[in-house]
């Protein structure tokens, strides 16, 4: 286990199947960095501090064949260094200490362009805003004739590079705008800022006292403030998200035409391809069994919770896991073709519940652009009319542009929505864009998947006080020769004692786990196998499994996909807050029907295709509700697409994870009746902040028609302003919504204890 | 008033160092992990490679 990581265990479970990668995979994901050198990008969501950081560096520096290794915190990622010759077993080594890690796609690696990008332009400006402000200072304080218009030279000077370095990134968004016939908030800026640059200009040039450089130049640094904090959030939560487990298989060994076996990646998989897999293994494409059985897991693609037997001739579908016994599939379909690049067409049928949502701030432009413009042009006909002349017109259009830039509108919304993720980054919650949390805000209906969502996705033995304490650690003893999720569960629920001794130990995919002793046969398996005689026993609703001897029974296991804590509570908050549940699940109706119950959930509805799902969510939005879903699996990816809104957990399968707005680590349900909490209460601070920014422009925008801004009074009500919008936001980070959280607590955890005597 | 002539240029010249040093930090990847180097400092500055052992 991780050192300080609660609520990780079971990202970790999904990277344990990682942690035995073929060598030819990691070196084919591996780059030479020359010299024989090679380094290997891993990714390791288990990472959370500095005693991470030391036990993982450590551990591997002190390797053999390990030239170096560095972790990088912020990104959750490890760039193990090592010489030439056999990869080190580092993965290995790093999943007995704790830390799962898996292959970090190297051609997906884009190291963050944008950000140095916007920061280098944060630092033109920063520097240029603050040097012109110090000779604006003395300017203000009485500079006079010669020395005043050196001042202005300079600033005009320095003035340049900020504009060509850093006011690029407004003027070609502005002009993007532009030539498709749209307008945004960078075309009144870009407009603003040249303007006021050309008459500072023109005013300098013929001696003026006035010259608005400062003004010009710190517009674009607050600006780029904004800019940059919000890459920062969408650029964060996208590479945390990436960074978790892929649950996709990657490659495959393949059985070549002379018998020998090759690892080849997914895609360069052929039709009729021979490939064997091992317990555990992910099906890489569509096929058919050609040899053995075993059980698959098909949690992530259709939903069902219970393992599905497979035999010689069953399909099977890319993406469900191998459970128990080796197989040897042949592919009937390219991975293009498979049941992923099915959903993915849906997904892109989809596509529209987000697309038609406009940002917030997207809106204010449309409406604040026009006004702008409209405003200082009419300022500068009325000053015409009076008879003011071109140049005293001019200058108080211009005037009227920059202390309406928007520089508080500008900061009004990144700001919030930084804090927020701040706040739902730390209770270990992902958000793609700023857009998602308006989104969700709004949302009027939350649809839920079962298997995984609603539930861990994991069985859990329900009946075990009920049991012998002797054959319960029978059972245990017989259940830890097998890797079937109802024997880890059993194990798991009984930890076997030494004491209990088998001469001959076998599994029988499909059927069970058989043992000899002294008191004859055990069998742990399936009722028809493990029973000789038939009987017509009682309860077929849950799952179950059936301990005999000597072909009679001697337990009758049930078993249960658990909830996720709070699970009840978080629903009941979800109501309280207005929003409707309803579950859709791939599985049977029977066992929705169960969580339902236990979860006080009226609407739900079992068996459910993909393509139903989404049929069903769009229905919803006819009917114009919006929806938030929350589901993991490949066949709850189309819908967590076309949803209004849509949320995922952490171990959702990759397709779904990047479909979803808000992808959460951590197993508690609580997530997401937080996550709504802390946007509603966001949104309420975005209209507070435009609230600030419209009494502002309604107090500074006469001043500056009837002439009296000056460059000091611009600075100032600019400066002002930004400062108030800031303030404002900050006030999100304010513990109010722990504390109401914290008088629900007792509550929940009553909820959560009661669970199991349901 | 004639000391301008020299102070201008002395202010740029050590905002511009402040300047050429952060873009410096930012290219050789000071700014990549942020929240790790917050955590380094707290470790001991005793070489990795000596204690195998632990």
């Amino acid at each position: 286990m991780s050192c300080c990581a609660p609520g990780t265990e079971s990202a970790l479970e999904l990277g344990a199947s990682h942690a035995t990668l073929p060598e030819d995979e990691l070196r084919a994901g591996s780059r030479l960095l020359g010299e024989n050198m090679w380094q290997t990008d891993l990714s390791v969501p288990a990472v959370h501090c500095g005693a991470c950081i030391t036990a993982i560096e450590r551990e591997l520096n002190g390797m053999d064949g390990v030239e170096s290794a560095r972790v990088n915190l912020t990104t959750r990622r490890l760039a193990v260094r090592w010489r030439e010759g056999n990869v080190p077993p580092f993965m290995a080594r790093l999943a007995s200490i704790g830390y799962p890690a898996h292959l970090f796609d190297i051609t997906q690696d884009d190291s963050d362009k944008e950000l140095s990008r916007l920061l280098k332009a944060l630092a033109v400006s920063g520097f240029a805003a603050m040097n012109i402000m110090l000779l604006s200072v003395s300017v203000w304080s009485g500079a006079e004739t010669a020395t005043r218009d050196l001042f202005h030279w300079v600033s005009a000077l320095i003035a340049i590079p900020a504009l060509v370095w850093s006011g690029r990134i407004f003027f070609l968004s502005a002009w993007n705008a532009l030539r498709h016939g749209r307008t945004n908030m960078d075309v009144p800026i870009s407009i603003g800022v040249s303007l006021a640059y050309g008459m500072s200009l023109y005013e300098t040039i013929n001696h003026g006292h006035h010259a608005y450089f400062d003004a010009a130049v710190s517009l674009l640094f607050f600006l780029l403030i904004g800019r940059t904090l919000d890459h920062v959030m969408r650029e964060r939560a996208r590479v945390a998200v990436k960074g978790l487990a892929r649950l996709a298989a990657r490659g495959a060994m393949v059985e070549q035409e002379d018998g020998g076996r090759l690892w080849v990646p997914v895609n360069e998989i052929q039709q009729g391809a021979r490939i064997l897999l091992a317990a555990g293994d992910r099906i890489p494409v569509d096929g058919i069994v050609s040899l053995g059985r075993s059980e698959l897991d098909c949690a992530l693609v259709s939903g069902e919770s219970a393992p599905q037997p497979v035999v010689i001739g069953s399909p099977l579908r890319a993406g469900t896991l191998n459970l128990i016994a080796p197989l040897t599939m042949t592919a009937t379909k390219k991975s293009e073709d498979s049941f992923l690049a099915e959903m993915i067409r849906l997904m892109e049928a989809a596509e529209g519940g987000k697309a038609r949502y406009r940002r917030i701030a997207d809106r204010a432009s449309q409406l604040y652009a026009p006004v702008v413009h409209l405003t200082a042009f009419l300022a500068f006909l009325g000053w015409m009319f009076v008879g003011a002349g071109w140049h005293q017109s001019i200058t108080i259009a211009v005037a009227v542009l920059i202390i309406t830039c928007p520089c508080a509108l500008g900061l009004a919304v990144p700001i919030v929505q930084v804090v927020a993720a701040r706040r739902l980054f730390e209770k270990g919650i992902m958000v793609k864009d700023g857009g998602a949390m308006e989104r969700l805000a709004e949302a009027t209906i939350a649809v839920f998947d079962k298997t995984g969502t609603l539930t861990l996705g994991k069985p859990r033995l329900v009946n075990g006080v009920e049991i012998d304490a002797s054959a319960l650690q029978t059972a245990a003893a017989l259940a830890s020769y097998s890797r079937h999720p109802l024997s880890i569960a059993l194990a798991n629920y009984a930890p076997m004692s030494s004491s209990k001794h088998f001469d001959d130990i076998k599994e029988l995919a499909g059927l069970g786990i058989e043992g000899i002793d002294a008191q004859g046969v055990w069998r742990l398996g399936r009722r028809a196998w493990a029973l000789s005689e038939s009987d017509t026993v009682t309860n077929t609703a849950r799952t179950h499994s059936i301990l005999s001897l000597n072909g009679k029974t001697v337990a009758e296991l049930q078993f249960e996909d658990s909830l996720r804590p709070d699970a009840k509570a978080s629903i009941a908050s979800l109501k309280q807050r207005g929003l409707q549940p309803e579950i859709l699940s791939g599985d049977t109706q029977s066992s929705v029907a169960i969580a339902a119950h236990s979860l006080e959930i009226e609407r739900f509805t079992g068996g459910m295709l993909p393509a139903q799902k989404l049929a069903k969510i769009e229905a919803l939005a006819r009917s114009g509700q919006k929806v938030l879903m929350v589901g993991d699996g490949l066949n709850d990816a189309p819908a967590l697409r076309a949803a209004y809104v849509s949320i995922a957990p952490a171990t959702a399968a990759d397709i779904g994870r990047n479909a979803a707005d808000f992808v959460f680590l951590r197993e508690s349900l609580e997530a997401i009746p937080y996550a709504i909490a802390v946007s509603r209460r966001a949104g309420q601070l975005i209209r507070e902040n435009f609230a600030i920014a419209i009494i502002y422009n309604v107090l500074a925008v006469p001043a500056a028609i009837f002439g009296y801004v000056t460059p000091l009074v611009a600075a100032l009500a600019m400066s002002g302003s930004s400062i108030l919008v800031v303030a404002n936001a900050m006030r999100l980070s304010v513990k109010s919504i722990d504390k109401k959280r914290v008088q629900k607590a007792p509550e929940a955890a009553g909820l959560l204890f009661a669970e199991p005597a349901e | 008033m004639n000391n301008l002539i020299y102070l201008i240029p002395i202010a740029l010249f050590l905002g511009g160092l402040g300047l050429i040093g952060f873009l410096w930090a930012l290219k050789s990847g000071q700014y990549e992990d942020l929240e790790g180097a917050g955590h380094r400092i707290l470790e001991d500055d005793q070489p990795i490679k000596d204690d195998k052992q632990t």
